[in-house]
Protein backbone atom coordinates (compact mmCIF):
# COMPACT_ATOMS: atom_id res chain seq x y z
CA UNK A 1 0.00 0.00 0.00
CA UNK A 2 1.84 3.19 -1.08
CA UNK A 3 1.83 6.19 1.33
CA UNK A 4 -0.50 8.53 -0.05
CA UNK A 5 0.56 11.31 2.02
CA UNK A 6 3.97 10.73 1.56
CA UNK A 7 3.60 10.99 -2.29
CA UNK A 8 1.16 14.05 -1.67
CA UNK A 9 3.72 15.80 -0.06
CA UNK A 10 6.22 15.34 -2.72
CA UNK A 11 4.04 16.13 -5.15
CA UNK A 12 3.37 19.72 -3.39
CA UNK A 13 6.95 20.14 -3.56
CA UNK A 14 7.88 18.99 -7.33
CA UNK A 15 5.06 21.56 -7.71
CA UNK A 16 7.41 24.21 -5.90
CA UNK A 17 10.35 22.98 -7.75
CA UNK A 18 8.95 23.59 -11.41
CA UNK A 19 7.54 27.01 -10.21
CA UNK A 20 11.27 28.45 -8.63
CA UNK A 21 12.98 26.38 -11.61
CA UNK A 22 11.09 28.54 -14.49
CA UNK A 23 10.97 32.10 -12.23
CA UNK A 24 14.34 32.22 -11.57
CA UNK A 25 15.16 32.33 -15.51
CA UNK A 26 11.88 34.02 -16.24
CA UNK A 27 11.46 30.88 -19.26
CA UNK A 28 10.32 27.27 -19.33
CA UNK A 29 7.46 25.46 -19.30
CA UNK A 30 5.61 25.83 -15.93
CA UNK A 31 1.61 24.16 -17.27
CA UNK A 32 2.59 21.28 -18.34
CA UNK A 33 4.80 20.22 -15.84
CA UNK A 34 2.48 20.91 -12.87
CA UNK A 35 -0.30 18.77 -14.64
CA UNK A 36 2.08 16.18 -15.23
CA UNK A 37 3.32 16.23 -11.60
CA UNK A 38 1.23 13.33 -9.89
CA UNK A 39 2.70 11.42 -13.00
CA UNK A 40 5.58 11.86 -12.45
CA UNK A 41 5.84 11.03 -8.71
CA UNK A 42 3.69 8.29 -9.39
CA UNK A 43 5.98 6.85 -11.99
CA UNK A 44 9.50 7.26 -10.33
CA UNK A 45 8.07 6.37 -6.41
CA UNK A 46 5.49 3.63 -6.94
CA UNK A 47 5.27 2.19 -10.56
CA UNK A 48 8.93 1.94 -12.20
CA UNK A 49 11.41 -0.63 -11.16
CA UNK A 50 14.48 1.00 -11.88
CA UNK A 51 17.52 2.01 -10.65
CA UNK A 52 18.82 5.01 -9.18
CA UNK A 53 22.94 4.51 -10.01
CA UNK A 54 22.08 5.74 -13.77
CA UNK A 55 23.01 3.34 -16.43
CA UNK A 56 22.79 4.38 -20.23
CA UNK A 57 21.89 1.23 -20.95
CA UNK A 58 19.06 0.48 -18.59
CA UNK A 59 19.08 -3.04 -18.41
CA UNK A 60 17.43 -5.22 -15.90
CA UNK A 61 15.26 -1.61 -15.38
CA UNK A 62 12.17 -0.54 -16.33
CA UNK A 63 12.89 2.74 -18.84
CA UNK A 64 11.24 6.00 -19.42
CA UNK A 65 11.31 8.51 -22.12
CA UNK A 66 9.89 11.58 -21.90
CA UNK A 67 8.94 12.66 -25.62
CA UNK A 68 7.09 16.33 -24.44
CA UNK A 69 10.61 17.37 -23.78
CA UNK A 70 9.72 21.30 -22.53
CA UNK A 71 7.75 19.98 -19.54
CA UNK A 72 11.22 19.53 -18.44
CA UNK A 73 10.73 21.01 -15.05
CA UNK A 74 8.69 18.15 -13.45
CA UNK A 75 11.44 15.50 -14.71
CA UNK A 76 14.25 17.51 -13.67
CA UNK A 77 12.53 17.65 -10.51
CA UNK A 78 11.50 14.35 -9.99
CA UNK A 79 15.13 13.08 -11.41
CA UNK A 80 16.40 14.73 -8.32
CA UNK A 81 14.34 14.13 -5.60
CA UNK A 82 14.54 10.38 -6.45
CA UNK A 83 18.08 10.41 -5.80
CA UNK A 84 19.63 10.94 -9.57
CA UNK A 85 21.52 13.86 -9.09
CA UNK A 86 21.56 16.59 -6.29
CA UNK A 87 18.43 18.73 -5.67
CA UNK A 88 20.60 21.64 -5.02
CA UNK A 89 21.72 21.58 -9.23
CA UNK A 90 17.82 22.57 -10.05
CA UNK A 91 19.35 26.03 -9.05
CA UNK A 92 20.91 25.58 -12.83
CA UNK A 93 18.05 25.14 -14.89
CA UNK A 94 18.02 26.70 -18.49
CA UNK A 95 21.55 28.57 -16.78
CA UNK A 96 24.81 28.50 -18.82
CA UNK A 97 26.88 25.55 -18.70
CA UNK A 98 24.30 23.54 -17.15
CA UNK A 99 23.57 20.11 -17.02
CA UNK A 100 19.91 20.89 -17.07
CA UNK A 101 19.16 22.58 -20.25
CA UNK A 102 15.79 24.29 -21.77
CA UNK A 103 15.02 20.84 -23.11
CA UNK A 104 16.30 17.21 -21.32
CA UNK A 105 19.72 16.02 -23.24
CA UNK A 106 21.87 12.79 -22.64
CA UNK A 107 24.84 15.63 -24.09
CA UNK A 108 25.46 17.22 -21.28
CA UNK A 109 25.51 13.67 -19.44
CA UNK A 110 22.78 14.40 -16.69
CA UNK A 111 21.79 10.98 -15.22
CA UNK A 112 18.55 9.84 -15.54
CA UNK A 113 17.78 11.10 -18.84
CA UNK A 114 18.72 8.75 -22.45
CA UNK A 115 17.58 10.76 -24.86
CA UNK A 116 17.33 14.53 -26.15
CA UNK A 117 13.30 15.49 -26.68
CA UNK A 118 11.98 18.81 -27.43
CA UNK A 119 11.37 18.26 -30.94
CA UNK A 120 8.44 17.07 -31.00
CA UNK A 121 6.76 13.56 -32.06
CA UNK A 122 10.22 11.38 -31.71
CA UNK A 123 9.15 9.51 -28.34
CA UNK A 124 7.70 6.69 -29.05
CA UNK A 125 9.67 5.34 -31.83
CA UNK A 126 12.64 5.88 -29.41
CA UNK A 127 10.65 3.71 -26.55
CA UNK A 128 9.87 1.28 -29.71
CA UNK A 129 13.46 0.74 -30.41
CA UNK A 130 14.45 0.88 -26.51
CA UNK A 131 11.34 -1.91 -26.08
CA UNK A 132 12.19 -3.96 -28.94
CA UNK A 133 15.79 -4.21 -27.55
CA UNK A 134 14.87 -5.26 -24.43
CA UNK A 135 12.76 -8.28 -26.33
CA UNK A 136 16.05 -8.93 -27.93
CA UNK A 137 17.81 -9.19 -24.65
CA UNK A 138 14.92 -11.13 -23.08
CA UNK A 139 14.68 -8.32 -20.26
CA UNK A 140 11.37 -8.18 -19.21
CA UNK A 141 11.13 -4.89 -18.04
CA UNK A 142 8.76 -2.41 -18.99
CA UNK A 143 9.38 0.75 -21.19
CA UNK A 144 7.02 3.65 -20.25
CA UNK A 145 6.66 7.25 -22.15
CA UNK A 146 5.16 10.18 -22.18
CA UNK A 147 3.86 12.27 -24.64
CA UNK A 148 1.73 15.72 -24.87
CA UNK A 149 -1.61 15.66 -26.44
CA UNK A 150 -0.79 18.53 -28.94
CA UNK A 151 1.97 16.46 -30.24
CA UNK A 152 0.13 13.90 -31.15
CA UNK A 153 -0.51 16.45 -33.79
CA UNK A 154 3.13 15.83 -35.52
CA UNK A 155 2.81 12.25 -37.83
CA UNK A 156 5.32 10.64 -36.72
CA UNK A 157 3.72 9.39 -33.76
CA UNK A 158 0.84 7.83 -35.77
CA UNK A 159 4.18 5.80 -38.04
CA UNK A 160 4.88 4.51 -34.61
CA UNK A 161 1.84 4.05 -33.38
CA UNK A 162 1.01 1.85 -36.06
CA UNK A 163 4.06 0.05 -36.05
CA UNK A 164 4.13 -0.71 -32.34
CA UNK A 165 0.96 -2.77 -33.15
CA UNK A 166 1.93 -4.00 -35.67
CA UNK A 167 4.80 -5.41 -34.45
CA UNK A 168 3.13 -6.59 -31.22
CA UNK A 169 5.47 -4.39 -29.04
CA UNK A 170 3.60 -4.92 -25.63
CA UNK A 171 6.20 -4.40 -23.25
CA UNK A 172 5.60 -0.52 -24.15
CA UNK A 173 3.17 2.04 -22.22
CA UNK A 174 2.45 5.38 -23.81
CA UNK A 175 1.12 7.73 -21.55
CA UNK A 176 -0.68 10.81 -23.53
CA UNK A 177 -1.08 13.85 -21.16
CA UNK A 178 -4.78 14.73 -22.14
CA UNK A 179 -4.66 18.23 -20.97
CA UNK A 180 -6.55 19.76 -23.91
CA UNK A 181 -3.97 22.43 -24.73
CA UNK A 182 -1.29 23.57 -26.48
CA UNK A 183 0.99 27.16 -27.39
CA UNK A 184 -1.95 28.53 -29.35
CA UNK A 185 -5.10 27.41 -27.46
CA UNK A 186 -7.22 24.90 -26.55
CA UNK A 187 -6.45 21.30 -28.68
CA UNK A 188 -9.92 22.09 -30.36
CA UNK A 189 -9.44 25.15 -31.72
CA UNK A 190 -6.11 24.72 -32.78
CA UNK A 191 -6.12 21.10 -34.12
CA UNK A 192 -8.83 18.77 -32.88
CA UNK A 193 -7.79 15.81 -31.91
CA UNK A 194 -11.11 13.66 -32.28
CA UNK A 195 -11.39 10.66 -30.47
CA UNK A 196 -8.03 9.75 -29.00
CA UNK A 197 -9.08 6.48 -27.25
CA UNK A 198 -11.31 5.33 -31.07
CA UNK A 199 -7.69 6.34 -33.00
CA UNK A 200 -4.98 4.28 -30.45
CA UNK A 201 -8.29 1.36 -30.81
CA UNK A 202 -7.79 1.59 -34.35
CA UNK A 203 -4.41 1.23 -34.60
CA UNK A 204 -4.76 -1.92 -32.70
CA UNK A 205 -3.86 -0.83 -29.04
CA UNK A 206 -5.13 -1.45 -25.47
CA UNK A 207 -5.99 1.99 -24.26
CA UNK A 208 -7.28 2.73 -21.15
CA UNK A 209 -8.24 6.29 -19.21
CA UNK A 210 -7.15 7.58 -15.95
CA UNK A 211 -10.04 10.44 -15.66
CA UNK A 212 -8.64 12.27 -12.45
CA UNK A 213 -4.96 12.28 -13.42
CA UNK A 214 -4.24 14.94 -11.00
CA UNK A 215 -5.01 12.43 -8.17
CA UNK A 216 -2.08 10.72 -6.93
CA UNK A 217 -3.78 7.59 -5.64
CA UNK A 218 -5.90 7.52 -8.88
CA UNK A 219 -2.86 7.43 -11.10
CA UNK A 220 -1.15 4.98 -9.29
CA UNK A 221 -4.32 2.61 -9.14
CA UNK A 222 -4.39 2.91 -13.08
CA UNK A 223 -0.92 2.84 -13.97
CA UNK A 224 -0.97 -0.51 -12.17
CA UNK A 225 -3.65 -1.32 -14.16
CA UNK A 226 -1.90 -0.61 -17.19
CA UNK A 227 1.03 -2.73 -16.42
CA UNK A 228 -1.39 -5.61 -15.93
CA UNK A 229 -2.11 -5.19 -19.65
CA UNK A 230 1.25 -5.50 -20.64
CA UNK A 231 2.47 -8.91 -22.29
CA UNK A 232 -0.72 -9.42 -23.96
CA UNK A 233 0.42 -8.59 -27.58
CA UNK A 234 -0.67 -5.09 -27.86
CA UNK A 235 0.97 -1.74 -26.85
CA UNK A 236 -0.67 0.06 -24.29
CA UNK A 237 -2.34 3.31 -24.27
CA UNK A 238 -2.93 5.08 -20.85
CA UNK A 239 -5.21 8.37 -21.68
CA UNK A 240 -4.04 10.57 -18.73
CA UNK A 241 -6.54 13.10 -17.93
CA UNK A 242 -4.98 16.49 -16.19
CA UNK A 243 -5.50 19.99 -15.74
CA UNK A 244 -2.99 22.30 -17.14
CA UNK A 245 -0.79 24.17 -14.68
CA UNK A 246 -2.49 21.92 -12.24
CA UNK A 247 -2.16 23.08 -8.36
CA UNK A 248 -1.23 26.83 -8.99
CA UNK A 249 -5.32 28.12 -9.42
CA UNK A 250 -4.29 31.32 -11.71
CA UNK A 251 -2.53 29.15 -14.08
CA UNK A 252 -5.29 26.29 -14.47
CA UNK A 253 -8.03 25.33 -17.43
CA UNK A 254 -5.93 27.59 -19.77
CA UNK A 255 -3.12 27.50 -22.15
CA UNK A 256 -1.96 30.65 -21.18
CA UNK A 257 1.13 28.99 -18.62
CA UNK A 258 2.19 26.38 -21.05
CA UNK A 259 5.66 28.40 -21.57
CA UNK A 260 5.51 31.54 -19.37
CA UNK A 261 7.23 31.82 -16.08
CA UNK A 262 5.66 33.90 -13.61
CA UNK A 263 6.86 37.21 -12.17
CA UNK A 264 8.06 37.88 -8.37
CA UNK A 265 4.69 38.31 -6.99
CA UNK A 266 2.90 35.91 -9.15
CA UNK A 267 5.30 32.98 -7.23
CA UNK A 268 4.68 34.11 -3.71
CA UNK A 269 1.16 33.55 -4.76
CA UNK A 270 1.49 30.31 -6.01
CA UNK A 271 3.57 28.64 -3.50
CA UNK A 272 1.49 30.18 -1.32
CA UNK A 273 -1.01 27.74 -2.41
CA UNK A 274 1.39 25.03 -2.10
CA UNK A 275 3.39 24.92 0.80
CA UNK A 276 7.02 23.55 1.55
CA UNK A 277 6.61 20.04 2.49
CA UNK A 278 10.24 18.16 1.97
CA UNK A 279 12.34 21.35 1.51
CA UNK A 280 13.32 23.61 -1.16
CA UNK A 281 16.65 23.48 -2.63
CA UNK B 1 51.84 5.71 -62.91
CA UNK B 2 50.37 3.07 -61.07
CA UNK B 3 47.51 0.85 -62.84
CA UNK B 4 44.27 0.04 -61.54
CA UNK B 5 41.90 -2.51 -63.29
CA UNK B 6 38.11 -3.12 -63.39
CA UNK B 7 37.84 -6.57 -61.80
CA UNK B 8 34.33 -6.41 -62.62
CA UNK B 9 31.85 -4.05 -62.62
CA UNK B 10 29.62 -4.36 -59.19
CA UNK B 11 27.27 -2.02 -57.34
CA UNK B 12 28.50 -0.43 -53.91
CA UNK B 13 25.19 -1.25 -52.35
CA UNK B 14 25.98 -4.97 -53.05
CA UNK B 15 29.10 -4.09 -50.97
CA UNK B 16 27.14 -2.83 -48.08
CA UNK B 17 24.85 -6.03 -48.03
CA UNK B 18 27.56 -8.39 -48.22
CA UNK B 19 29.83 -6.48 -45.59
CA UNK B 20 26.40 -6.60 -43.25
CA UNK B 21 25.95 -9.95 -44.05
CA UNK B 22 29.29 -10.60 -42.88
CA UNK B 23 28.65 -8.93 -39.46
CA UNK B 24 26.04 -10.40 -38.47
CA UNK B 25 27.82 -13.30 -38.16
CA UNK B 26 30.37 -11.74 -36.32
CA UNK B 27 28.80 -9.18 -33.82
CA UNK B 28 25.33 -10.46 -32.19
CA UNK B 29 24.37 -6.56 -31.37
CA UNK B 30 24.36 -5.76 -35.07
CA UNK B 31 20.95 -5.36 -35.51
CA UNK B 32 19.22 -4.09 -39.05
CA UNK B 33 16.27 -1.50 -39.97
CA UNK B 34 14.94 -0.84 -43.33
CA UNK B 35 12.21 0.95 -44.67
CA UNK B 36 10.58 -0.91 -47.15
CA UNK B 37 13.29 -1.33 -49.57
CA UNK B 38 14.72 -4.77 -48.44
CA UNK B 39 15.93 -5.71 -52.08
CA UNK B 40 17.30 -2.41 -53.12
CA UNK B 41 19.60 -2.36 -50.13
CA UNK B 42 20.74 -5.78 -50.32
CA UNK B 43 19.77 -6.32 -47.14
CA UNK B 44 17.93 -9.53 -47.55
CA UNK B 45 20.72 -12.20 -46.88
CA UNK B 46 20.63 -10.43 -43.62
CA UNK B 47 16.96 -10.60 -43.21
CA UNK B 48 17.74 -14.34 -43.98
CA UNK B 49 20.56 -15.41 -41.16
CA UNK B 50 18.98 -13.64 -38.73
CA UNK B 51 15.22 -13.08 -38.81
CA UNK B 52 15.12 -12.06 -35.20
CA UNK B 53 17.51 -8.97 -35.64
CA UNK B 54 15.74 -7.36 -39.21
CA UNK B 55 13.27 -5.41 -38.37
CA UNK B 56 11.43 -4.38 -40.90
CA UNK B 57 9.84 -1.10 -40.34
CA UNK B 58 7.49 -0.30 -43.57
CA UNK B 59 7.50 3.56 -45.63
CA UNK B 60 7.66 5.30 -42.39
CA UNK B 61 11.63 6.25 -41.89
CA UNK B 62 11.33 8.52 -39.24
CA UNK B 63 10.00 6.29 -37.27
CA UNK B 64 12.80 4.30 -38.21
CA UNK B 65 15.65 6.69 -37.05
CA UNK B 66 14.16 6.91 -33.80
CA UNK B 67 13.23 3.00 -33.59
CA UNK B 68 17.25 2.69 -34.53
CA UNK B 69 18.15 5.78 -31.93
CA UNK B 70 15.62 3.63 -29.48
CA UNK B 71 17.85 0.13 -30.10
CA UNK B 72 21.16 1.41 -29.29
CA UNK B 73 19.64 2.11 -25.76
CA UNK B 74 20.49 -1.44 -24.25
CA UNK B 75 23.48 -2.23 -26.74
CA UNK B 76 22.87 -2.66 -30.04
CA UNK B 77 24.78 -1.37 -32.61
CA UNK B 78 21.70 -0.48 -35.07
CA UNK B 79 22.26 0.04 -39.43
CA UNK B 80 19.45 1.79 -41.13
CA UNK B 81 18.90 1.55 -45.21
CA UNK B 82 16.96 2.94 -47.02
CA UNK B 83 17.60 5.73 -50.33
CA UNK B 84 19.70 8.58 -49.63
CA UNK B 85 16.98 11.22 -49.83
CA UNK B 86 14.85 9.32 -47.60
CA UNK B 87 18.04 8.68 -45.16
CA UNK B 88 18.92 11.97 -44.55
CA UNK B 89 16.74 15.27 -46.26
CA UNK B 90 13.12 13.28 -44.77
CA UNK B 91 14.48 12.62 -41.65
CA UNK B 92 16.81 15.65 -41.08
CA UNK B 93 15.51 16.77 -37.65
CA UNK B 94 15.42 13.16 -36.37
CA UNK B 95 18.68 12.20 -36.85
CA UNK B 96 19.60 15.71 -35.40
CA UNK B 97 18.15 15.45 -31.90
CA UNK B 98 18.02 11.92 -31.49
CA UNK B 99 20.85 10.40 -33.04
CA UNK B 100 23.61 13.56 -33.44
CA UNK B 101 22.60 15.31 -30.57
CA UNK B 102 22.10 12.04 -28.62
CA UNK B 103 25.31 10.83 -29.44
CA UNK B 104 23.72 7.53 -30.17
CA UNK B 105 25.65 4.55 -32.41
CA UNK B 106 23.12 4.14 -35.35
CA UNK B 107 24.67 3.77 -38.81
CA UNK B 108 22.95 5.16 -41.34
CA UNK B 109 23.33 3.80 -44.77
CA UNK B 110 22.08 5.15 -47.69
CA UNK B 111 21.85 3.72 -51.62
CA UNK B 112 21.15 4.97 -54.66
CA UNK B 113 22.98 8.61 -53.40
CA UNK B 114 23.17 10.82 -55.78
CA UNK B 115 22.44 11.85 -60.00
CA UNK B 116 23.48 8.08 -60.71
CA UNK B 117 20.34 6.77 -59.45
CA UNK B 118 19.40 7.44 -62.87
CA UNK B 119 15.62 6.96 -64.39
CA UNK B 120 13.73 7.66 -61.27
CA UNK B 121 14.66 11.56 -61.49
CA UNK B 122 15.28 14.28 -59.19
CA UNK B 123 12.75 13.58 -56.57
CA UNK B 124 15.08 10.32 -55.41
CA UNK B 125 18.69 12.30 -56.81
CA UNK B 126 19.61 13.76 -53.56
CA UNK B 127 23.01 16.18 -54.03
CA UNK B 128 22.21 17.74 -51.04
CA UNK B 129 22.98 14.77 -48.24
CA UNK B 130 26.23 15.00 -47.77
CA UNK B 131 26.20 18.66 -46.56
CA UNK B 132 23.34 17.85 -44.81
CA UNK B 133 25.50 15.36 -42.19
CA UNK B 134 28.67 16.75 -42.36
CA UNK B 135 26.99 19.59 -40.89
CA UNK B 136 25.49 17.61 -37.48
CA UNK B 137 28.27 17.81 -34.69
CA UNK B 138 29.78 14.83 -34.07
CA UNK B 139 28.40 13.08 -37.48
CA UNK B 140 31.16 10.61 -39.69
CA UNK B 141 30.62 11.05 -42.77
CA UNK B 142 31.35 8.34 -45.54
CA UNK B 143 31.15 7.80 -49.53
CA UNK B 144 33.12 5.12 -50.96
CA UNK B 145 34.29 4.35 -54.47
CA UNK B 146 34.05 1.06 -55.40
CA UNK B 147 31.96 -2.50 -54.38
CA UNK B 148 35.25 -2.84 -52.32
CA UNK B 149 35.48 -0.18 -50.10
CA UNK B 150 31.63 -0.18 -49.49
CA UNK B 151 31.94 -3.70 -47.90
CA UNK B 152 34.90 -2.76 -46.19
CA UNK B 153 33.75 0.90 -45.11
CA UNK B 154 30.53 -1.45 -43.67
CA UNK B 155 32.17 -3.97 -41.69
CA UNK B 156 35.09 -0.86 -40.53
CA UNK B 157 31.89 1.29 -38.83
CA UNK B 158 30.80 -1.22 -36.46
CA UNK B 159 34.24 -0.26 -34.54
CA UNK B 160 33.35 3.19 -34.47
CA UNK B 161 31.59 4.27 -31.90
CA UNK B 162 28.69 7.23 -32.51
CA UNK B 163 26.62 7.72 -35.31
CA UNK B 164 27.99 7.60 -39.06
CA UNK B 165 26.78 7.94 -42.24
CA UNK B 166 27.44 5.60 -45.10
CA UNK B 167 26.85 6.77 -48.16
CA UNK B 168 26.83 4.17 -51.73
CA UNK B 169 25.15 4.28 -54.65
CA UNK B 170 22.70 2.53 -57.52
CA UNK B 171 24.83 1.80 -60.19
CA UNK B 172 27.33 -0.84 -61.88
CA UNK B 173 30.62 0.46 -61.30
CA UNK B 174 34.33 -0.69 -61.53
CA UNK B 175 35.62 -2.44 -58.92
CA UNK B 176 39.35 -1.88 -58.45
CA UNK B 177 40.20 -0.85 -54.73
CA UNK B 178 41.60 -4.06 -52.86
CA UNK B 179 39.42 -6.92 -51.74
CA UNK B 180 41.10 -7.12 -48.24
CA UNK B 181 41.70 -3.43 -47.96
CA UNK B 182 41.73 -2.14 -44.53
CA UNK B 183 39.44 0.54 -44.12
CA UNK B 184 40.94 3.61 -42.05
CA UNK B 185 37.85 5.56 -41.11
CA UNK B 186 39.13 9.23 -41.86
CA UNK B 187 42.37 8.06 -43.64
CA UNK B 188 43.14 9.31 -47.28
CA UNK B 189 44.14 6.40 -49.64
CA UNK B 190 46.66 7.93 -51.93
CA UNK B 191 46.34 6.46 -55.73
CA UNK B 192 48.61 8.13 -57.82
CA UNK B 193 51.57 10.37 -56.99
CA UNK B 194 52.12 13.87 -59.02
CA UNK B 195 53.36 16.93 -59.22
CA UNK B 196 51.03 19.48 -61.52
CA UNK B 197 47.71 19.05 -59.75
CA UNK B 198 45.77 16.87 -57.13
CA UNK B 199 42.24 15.50 -57.66
CA UNK B 200 40.92 14.67 -54.55
CA UNK B 201 37.69 12.39 -55.18
CA UNK B 202 34.69 10.74 -53.79
CA UNK B 203 32.65 7.81 -54.15
CA UNK B 204 31.51 7.61 -57.56
CA UNK B 205 34.23 10.17 -59.07
CA UNK B 206 37.51 8.41 -58.02
CA UNK B 207 37.52 5.84 -60.60
CA UNK B 208 36.65 8.63 -62.90
CA UNK B 209 39.73 10.84 -61.42
CA UNK B 210 41.94 7.52 -62.38
CA UNK B 211 40.74 8.02 -66.10
CA UNK B 212 41.46 11.50 -66.26
CA UNK B 213 44.84 10.57 -64.35
CA UNK B 214 45.60 8.63 -67.37
CA UNK B 215 44.20 11.10 -70.00
CA UNK B 216 46.47 13.89 -68.34
CA UNK B 217 49.63 11.82 -68.30
CA UNK B 218 49.03 11.58 -71.78
CA UNK B 219 48.78 14.87 -71.96
CA UNK B 220 51.95 15.32 -70.28
CA UNK B 221 50.47 16.37 -67.08
CA UNK B 222 51.24 15.02 -63.91
CA UNK B 223 48.29 14.14 -61.32
CA UNK B 224 48.09 13.38 -57.48
CA UNK B 225 44.81 11.58 -57.21
CA UNK B 226 43.74 10.82 -52.98
CA UNK B 227 40.48 8.67 -52.73
CA UNK B 228 38.47 10.63 -49.57
CA UNK B 229 36.31 8.20 -48.76
CA UNK B 230 35.92 10.11 -45.17
CA UNK B 231 34.61 13.40 -46.12
CA UNK B 232 34.02 13.88 -41.69
CA UNK B 233 36.40 13.94 -40.70
CA UNK B 234 38.32 14.57 -43.48
CA UNK B 235 42.39 13.73 -43.58
CA UNK B 236 43.63 17.61 -43.59
CA UNK B 237 46.91 16.24 -43.63
CA UNK B 238 46.75 14.18 -46.90
CA UNK B 239 45.11 17.17 -48.55
CA UNK B 240 47.76 20.27 -47.74
CA UNK B 241 50.69 17.32 -48.40
CA UNK B 242 49.60 17.08 -52.13
CA UNK B 243 48.41 20.56 -52.73
CA UNK B 244 51.93 21.81 -51.24
CA UNK B 245 53.44 19.76 -53.74
CA UNK B 246 51.00 20.42 -56.38
CA UNK B 247 50.25 24.10 -55.99
CA UNK B 248 46.06 23.41 -57.04
CA UNK B 249 43.03 20.86 -56.55
CA UNK B 250 40.51 19.82 -58.19
CA UNK B 251 37.90 18.76 -56.20
CA UNK B 252 35.43 15.61 -57.25
CA UNK B 253 32.19 14.41 -56.26
CA UNK B 254 28.44 13.14 -57.35
CA UNK B 255 27.46 16.13 -55.16
CA UNK B 256 26.14 19.88 -54.86
CA UNK B 257 29.29 21.90 -55.23
CA UNK B 258 27.38 23.76 -52.04
CA UNK B 259 28.36 21.67 -49.15
CA UNK B 260 30.20 19.01 -50.37
CA UNK B 261 33.62 17.74 -50.29
CA UNK B 262 34.64 20.45 -52.41
CA UNK B 263 33.74 23.08 -49.85
CA UNK B 264 35.42 20.90 -47.30
CA UNK B 265 38.72 20.89 -48.78
CA UNK B 266 38.38 24.84 -50.00
CA UNK B 267 38.08 25.04 -45.81
CA UNK B 268 41.09 23.72 -45.08
CA UNK B 269 43.18 25.17 -48.20
CA UNK B 270 41.58 28.83 -47.07
CA UNK B 271 42.89 28.17 -43.34
CA UNK B 272 46.03 26.83 -44.12
CA UNK B 273 47.71 26.49 -47.38
CA UNK B 274 45.49 28.51 -50.18
CA UNK B 275 45.61 27.73 -53.63
CA UNK B 276 43.55 27.53 -56.30
CA UNK B 277 40.67 25.03 -56.58
CA UNK B 278 38.05 23.46 -59.11
CA UNK B 279 34.84 22.17 -58.31
CA UNK B 280 33.80 19.21 -60.59
CA UNK B 281 30.33 18.63 -59.05
CA UNK B 282 26.69 19.86 -59.51
CA UNK B 283 26.36 23.32 -59.88
CA UNK B 284 23.34 23.99 -57.08
CA UNK B 285 20.99 22.16 -59.62
CA UNK B 286 18.09 19.43 -59.20
CA UNK B 287 19.18 16.53 -61.83
CA UNK B 288 16.69 14.36 -64.11
CA UNK B 289 15.86 10.91 -65.54
CA UNK B 290 18.34 9.40 -67.94
CA UNK B 291 20.70 6.65 -67.34
CA UNK B 292 23.82 6.84 -65.13
CA UNK B 293 26.29 7.75 -67.66
CA UNK B 294 24.37 10.26 -69.63
CA UNK B 295 23.75 12.10 -66.35
CA UNK B 296 27.26 11.87 -65.26
CA UNK B 297 27.99 13.65 -68.57
CA UNK B 298 25.28 16.19 -68.84
CA UNK B 299 26.06 17.28 -65.70
CA UNK B 300 29.83 17.38 -65.93
CA UNK B 301 30.87 14.62 -63.49
CA UNK B 302 33.20 11.85 -65.39
CA UNK B 303 36.66 11.83 -66.10
CA UNK B 304 36.71 14.45 -69.45
CA UNK B 305 34.92 16.88 -66.83
CA UNK B 306 38.07 16.61 -63.96
CA UNK B 307 40.97 16.44 -66.94
CA UNK B 308 39.19 20.08 -68.45
CA UNK B 309 38.99 21.51 -64.69
CA UNK B 310 42.47 20.05 -64.15
CA UNK B 311 43.94 22.09 -66.95
CA UNK B 312 42.26 25.36 -66.10
CA UNK B 313 42.91 25.22 -62.00
CA UNK B 314 46.79 24.35 -63.45
CA UNK B 315 46.33 27.96 -65.75
CA UNK B 316 45.29 29.67 -62.42
CA UNK B 317 48.50 28.61 -60.52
Amino acid sequence: MADYKALEDLVIQVRRDILRQVHKVNSGHPGGSLGCAEFFVALYNELMDHNNDFSMVGENEDIFFLSNGHISPVFYSVLARSGYFPVEELNTFRLLNSRLQGHPTTHEGLPGVRMASGSLGQGISVSIGAAQTKKLNNDNHLVYTLCGDGELQEGQNWEAIMYAAGNKVDNLIVTIDLNGQQIDGSTENVLPLGNMKAKFEAFGWDVMDIEEGNNIEAVITGMKKAKEKTGKGKPVCVLLHTVMGNGVDFMMHTHDWHGKAPNDEQLENALSQNPETLGDY
Amino acid sequence: MKKYTDSGKKDTRSGFGDGLTELGKKNKDVVALCADLTGSLKMDEFKKNHPERFFQIGIAEANMIGIAAGMTIGGKIPFTGTFANFSTGRVYDQIRQSVAYSGKNVKICASHAGITLGEDGATHQILEDIGLMKMLPGMTVINTCDYNQTKAATIAVVEHEGPVYLRFGRPKVANFTPADQKFEIGKAVQLQEGTDVTIVATGHLVWEALQAAETLHENGISADVINIHTIKPLDDEAILKSVKKTGCVVTAEEHNYLGGLGESVARVLSTQHPAPQEFVATQDTFGESGTPEQLMAKYGLNASAIVAAAKNVIARK
